[in-house]
């Protein structure tokens, strides 16, 4: 298991970092590499150059500021989840992390290059789906925004075009009067999770305003439904049964080695009621 | 056609080494072959096992998901590092002798040196931190039980090893 | 007085130079060589039409690629059938390089030897094979209804039938007040230790001698292998074993090809020569075990006595069978475990599948034969509503009826016949240790939480220590130091430490004087190795014997040298004195003596010339003595010695979710004598943990055209720390063995064998729904609630 040979380029600056990747059709950048370098030891991936960006200056920040949260592609998933500031100001994005693999792969992996990798099953672009966030990325034309919306394209697919660099995510501020909730179950703890879903919970008193719940490893892109309709104001067995019943139609949970679809579709019913629950009580906490 | 190799100079150990690499030259097979520091073990080559993490400037990493072309100006420390300056054990590899947290040793180097780190950061590990703090390596003779005691034994040698030094 | 070592929790030797990082691993020795990449079959079951290497030595870097053709004499033939055995009627193995066809996914069918691993990896891919695709049998469903064959030549896709009885089950089973049948099935797991397979090679010619080291468990079965190949003498082959990263079976000689294709390639570059497999590799090309499907039928008594019981399984022996039947062998003798049923018997099929080959993991067929057992011991208890533990001591073995005969043939062709060990005492320990009489009330207590939690009891008997024989050579050396050479080899089980302790203790020496070598062929080339929990029993006895033999001759030379009687004498912290006065010499002082040479080399020998021995009037070596202060000996017992041990598990299912939480495992070992109890804890933990891994977490998923879907470390899910028991509670009992000096029995695979049988019991405890089948994961469990639920509201 080792890679085919690349030719290696580690530009100090962002504009050689994208002349190496405009020149090379087959070019991949190089951040964390905790996905990539398995994929090429695995001789999966055989790309012809890798760019090597870690010794681009000024992007390994965590910003944080009243609007949210933003994350430079240089940014170690570790420092993120570290940052107290990020847990004060979005709350949700700590709580994912916290499931990202285990610790010794978040000291290397970028959040920014998960969000990248398209990863239906990993939590980072579930969340920005889920909080509505949007990825900054540089070209040849220059810096452009984004929005989640459009990021996610197909199965380990994104938007983002080969001659670009994804230079800072953003991750708006949790909003007032709502609450956040993650849980996702696996075989292994720190294993891609068979169901994980999380939960954006927005009161008025007691009554929710508005619900939103992100899934994990139930589709084959980062996929967000709301259920405000269907809890219809408040929080019981049987709104929380219709609400799970409402992402369903929306899910297409699949039978592999580890979990078959009915126990994924399972898992995400139990679940949703169990984050829907937990970030509505959150919510009302946060209102006092 | 001869693939091209790179000039780099990697910081292992507090020693300067130069090598000249290919840039797929995973560090796991940099330091193990080009710098002779066979005390790395590789158990999995995709990131799972954990047997060849490495500090690198004192963080626990995957050396198998890391090019050694991408490690150079990074200080990097390896099993062979863990020693106290004197020679004799540090406190991590000392608390695996007395607790009996190895068996035949290949994932141990893994160990001690996530270990190391972890008790950096957190001197006192309660149990269920101590486990929190091995979770991503395996160890397939163990069963973990005194990998777990060597945790929690190696925090009490450090802290007791600064007492003395202070 | 020397502390007696025997017993004691002595800390390791062997860890000074592993937690360094200065251990010596196949991978870490010559640094010089170059490295050989193997091209493995991507399909289950083809015909290979052609193979084109053309491309290949073009690449920079590349010094040979061999296919079939490429090999000569004795390594063109089929590799070995390691153990042959009259039922196996159509044993058939590979070859070192797939001739013609190939049976499974991993299959070597070229090699490459480069400057580095990554160049031979880009040669491989270069590599061009026609295939001409044929069907795949995978599973034993497929192997059984044979509309397929692995072999053209194997009807059925049977090996082997065998079938052993003691007694006449089926009329006892007729004639039992009540009957029951169970069908059970395990799935197919691996060793999968730290480190892979490696082999290094290196050809001498200025010696015309090969050295070879390997990661293996027999060293002295890889050098026989090496020699038959290549067509050596014996004499001409070194077979070193390094530090090994974990063996479980795995690592046993077939040999593997890679074993055979260095050494080839050594001898014909002329240069060392390394193979590192790596983890895609293991899954694929090295051993699986487990998978099995058994069907019981069972008559038994009111009080749950088991009058007759028949077993009938179908065991999935992969595409060859190079170890021969030991696994199923031993499923089929182990399975009675403690008990003694009026009559027994068993029949299985060995069958064909196109599917990595299968040869002892850890436990080695025990774990199937006692899931077999204690579910139908559960079975038996619900059938009946008797309490479960109530159950098992109806049909123990009792302590006074040791030697027991089960009237079977074992593994090592020997009778089945039980050394000692104490049921009803174990049962008793392990129902405190687990607070069995209680349990319903912690139910009660869960069940008050909305919690849903299960408590299972297995218990089994192991056979350990199986000949034929290991041998020891001890050596005194003039510094006093003590050098041991035992055959087999170690791959983390403390041998080191362990035989140092027995040396010590035989000798009286300090145990820091004792150096233990394991596993080279220069050092004692006769050897069997190390599997079947046999190292403690035979290597420990033998050394015991050697050691004995050495101090005979010390104490021999001494009593000439202090003029005194040799009972007399003792020895002490390495110095023999007359007891009872200060006249006294030091061992190596005695080994001076015992070698009657002209020169002072150094002080040692200097402070021998105050003390006179032998005969003047003699040769000084006489007749029937030889120089040097040694000992050489060797254990062959007439059987295996049987330890035996009982697990208690207590589970949460998660009501919601179906998740499976450990609350509680406990353990209750007796391998006889501890030599050291950290060491045999040690073993019993990692055991468990490969237990807990059997049980809910690792399998082999084949697909239907035979591709491994888990290949990686990702999706063959070996437990980390988080999903083993945060505690296990152990306690021994030491019924000595009567057929050692040492009154040892094994202890390495023990902890493994019980826990799916264990947690099958405490999962269907929790859950009140039949559990048939092993792992068992959350979906699964979800899915048998689903299955069970309709008739649950039927029967409400």
């Amino acid at each position: 298991m080792k890679p085919a040979p690349f030719d290696y380029a580690r530009p100090g600056t962002l504009e050689e970092a994208l002349q190496a990747l405009a020149g090379h059709p087959e070019a991949k950048v190089l951040a964390g590499g905790q996905s990539l370098v398995p994929l090429l030891s695995m001789r999966l991936a055989a790309p012809a150059v890798l760019v090597d960006i870690n010794d681009l200056p000024d992007l390994d920040h965590v910003r944080v500021s009243a609007d949210g949260v933003r994350i430079g592609a240089l940014a170690r998933h570790a420092a993120v989840l570290r940052d107290p500031d990020v847990a004060r100001v979005q709350p949700l994005v700590p709580l994912a992390l916290a499931n990202v693999a285990h610790a010794t792969i978040r000291n290397r992996g970028t959040t920014v290059g998960s969000l990248v990798h398209a990863d239906a099953a990993a939590e980072m672009p579930m969340v920005l789906r889920l909080l509505d966030g949007s990825l900054d990325v540089v070209g040849p034309g220059g810096r452009r925004t984004i929005p989640v919306a459009e990021l996610y394209v197909g199965p380990l697919e994104s938007s983002l075009h080969h001659d670009e660099i994804a230079v800072e995510a953003f991750f708006p501020a949790l909003a007032k009067h709502t609450g956040v909730a993650f849980e996702e179950i696996a075989r292994r703890h720190g294993d891609y999770a068979m169901c994980g879903v999380a939960a954006v919970v927005t009161v008025d008193g007691d009554r929710v305003v508005s619900a939103r719940a992100g899934y994990l490893s139930v589709s084959d892109i980062p996929t967000v439904v709301d259920l405000t309709d269907a809890l219809d104001g408040s929080i019981s067995d049987a709104s929380l049964a219709a609400a799970a019943e409402v992402a369903l139609e929306q899910l297409e949970p699949e039978t592999d080695i580890h979990a078959t679809a009915d126990y994924r579709a399972h898992l995400a019913r139990v679940l949703t009621a169990r984050v829907v629950t937990a970030a509505h009580e959150n919510a009302r906490e946060a209102r006092s | 056609m001869t693939e091209q190799t790179h000039q780099i100079r990697l910081h292992v150990n507090g020693v300067e080494h130069e090598a000249a690499v290919p840039a797929r030259r995973l560090l796991s097979d940099a330091l193990r072959h080009d710098l002779g520091l066979t005390g790395t073990h590789v158990g999995c080559e995709h990131g799972v096992c954990g047997a060849c993490t490495v500090l690198v400037d004192g963080q626990p990493m995957r050396s198998c998901l890391m090019f050694a072309v991408s490690a150079a100006g990074h200080e990097i420390t390896t099993v062979e590092g863990l020693a106290r300056p004197d020679g004799e054990l540090g406190p991590v590899q000392q608390a695996f002798r007395e607790c009996h947290g190895l068996q035949c040793g290949f994932c141990t180097p893994g160990f001690l040196t996530t270990i190391t780190a972890g008790i950096a950061e957190n001197p006192d590990p309660t149990e269920d931190e101590a486990r929190d703090m091995v979770a991503g390596n395996l160890c397939r003779c163990t069963g973990y039980q005194n990998i777990v005691k060597a945790v929690c034994r190696a925090a009490e040698l450090a802290r007791s090893g600064e007492d003395g030094a202070a | 007085m020397t502390t007696k070592m025997m017993g004691a929790k002595v800390q390791r030797v062997e860890d000074d130079r592993l937690v360094r990082g200065t251990g010596r691993y196949v991978d870490d020795v010559a640094p010089d060589a170059l490295h050989a990449a193997v091209l493995r079959s991507p399909h289950a079951h083809a015909r290979i039409v052609s193979i084109d290497v053309d491309a290949v030595l073009d690449i920079d870097g590349v010094h040979a690629v061999w296919t079939h053709e490429d090999l000569e004499g004795a390594m063109a033939d089929p590799l070995p059938l390691l153990i042959p055995h009259p039922t196996l009627t159509h044993g058939r193995t590979q070859y070192a390089l797939a001739k013609d066809e190939v049976n499974y996914v991993g299959e070597a069918i070229a090699l490459v030897v480069a400057e580095d691993r990554y160049v031979a990896e880009d040669a491989l891919a270069q590599i061009v094979v026609e295939y001409e695709l044929l069907p795949a049998v995978v599973g034993i469903e497929a192997a059984r209804s044979a509309a397929n064959l692995v072999h053209d030549d194997v009807p059925g896709n049977v090996a082997a039938r065998m079938e052993q009885s003691n007694g006449d089950a089926a009329a006892a089973i007729a004639a039992a007040p009540h009957t029951l049948s169970l069908d059970l099935k395990i799935e197919r797991s691996a060793c999968m230790p730290m480190e892979g397979r490696g082999t290094v090679a290196r050809w001498d010619p200025d010696q015309n001698r090969l050295q070879v080291w390997t990661s293996t468990q027999t060293s002295t079965g890889v050098r026989a292998a090496v020699a038959a190949k290549l067509g050596l003498d014996l004499g001409q082959v070194d077979v070193i074993t390094p530090d090994v990263g974990g063996g479980f079976g795995v690592k046993i000689v077939h040999p593997w090809p890679e074993e055979l294709l260095v050494p080839l390639a050594a001898q014909r570059l002329g240069r060392a020569v390394k193979f590192t497999e790596d983890r895609r590799e293991h899954f694929i090309s090295s051993a699986h075990e487990r998978a099995q499907e058994h069907h019981v039928e069972v008559g038994f008594d009111d009080e749950g006595r088991v009058l007759g019981l028949d077993v009938r399984f179908w065991h999935d022996h992969g595409a060859y069978t190079p170890y021969g039947l030991i696994v199923p062998i031993i499923t089929s003798t182990q399975l009675l475990g403690p008990y003694k049923p009026g009559a027994y018997h068993v029949q299985f099929d060995s069958l064909y599948t196109n599917t990595v080959i299968v040869t002892p993991y850890r436990g080695a067929g025990r774990p199937q034969g006692c899931f077999v057992m204690e579910r139908t011991m559960d079975a038996i208890a619900a059938e009946l509503g008797l309490d479960r533990a109530d159950v098992r001591a109806a049909n123990f073995i009792q302590p006074d009826e040791f030697p027991y005969d089960q009237g079977l043939i074992f593994q090592d062709g020997r009778e089945l016949k039980y050394d000692s060990g104490d049921y009803p005492a174990m049962l008793d320990k392990i129902k405190e240790l687990v607070d069995w009489d209680h349990f319903e009330d912690f139910r009660s207590a869960k069940a008050a939480e909305g919690k849903r939690v299960g408590l299972g009891l297995a218990c089994y008997v192991e056979g350990t220590g199986v000949g034929p024989y290991e041998g020891a050579h001890v050596h005194i050396e003039t510094s006093g130091k003590v050098k041991v050479a035992t055959g087999l080899t170690s791959q983390g089980q403390g041998h080191q430490t362990a035989f140092a302790q027995i040396v010590a203790d035989e000798l009286g020496v300090r145990f820091e004087d004792v150096e233990i070598t394991t596993g080279d062929t220069r050092r004692m080339p006769y050897a069997v190795g190390t599997f079947a929990s046999r190292a403690a029993v035979m290597s420990g006895s033998a050394i015991h014997l050697a050691a004995k033999r050495a101090k005979e001759k010390a104490l021999r030379i001494a009593a000439d040298a202090l003029e005194a009687d040799v009972d007399d004498l003792e020895i002490v912290d390495g110095v023999v004195s007359v007891k009872g006065t200060d006249s006294s010499i030091p061992l190596g002082t005695i080994a001076v003596l015992s070698n009657p040479l002209r020169y002072a080399f150094d002080e040692a020998s200097k402070a021998a010339t105050q003390f006179n021995v032998g005969d003047p009037t003699k040769p000084p070596v006489a007749e029937d003595d030889e120089p040097g202060l040694e000992g050489k000996d060797f254990y062959s017992p007439p059987r295996s010695t049987f330890a035996s041990g009982m697990h208690a598990v207590i589970v949460e299912t998660d009501v919601e979710t179906a998740e499976i939480r450990i609350l509680k495992y406990a353990v209750v070992h007796d391998c006889g004598h501890l030599i050291n109890p950290m060491i045999v804890e040690g073993q019993i933990h990692g055991g468990v943990a490969q237990g807990v891994g059997g049980a809910l977490y690792e399998r082999m998923a084949y697909d239907e055209s035979g591709q491994l879907l888990n290949a990686s470390f990702m999706d063959f899910l070996m437990p980390y720390v988080t999903e083993v028991p945060t505690s296990i509670e152990i306690d021994h009992l030491e019924t000595p063995s009567p057929l050692n000096p040492l009154g040892i029995k094994g202890a390495g695979e023990a902890g493994v064998i019980p826990g799916s049988a264990a947690f099958a019991a405490a999962i269907e405890d929790a859950e009140r729904l039949p559990i048939t089948a092993m792992p068992i994961s959350p979906s699964e469990l979800f899915a048998l609630r689903l299955a069970h639920a309709p008739h649950a509201e039927e029967s409400k």
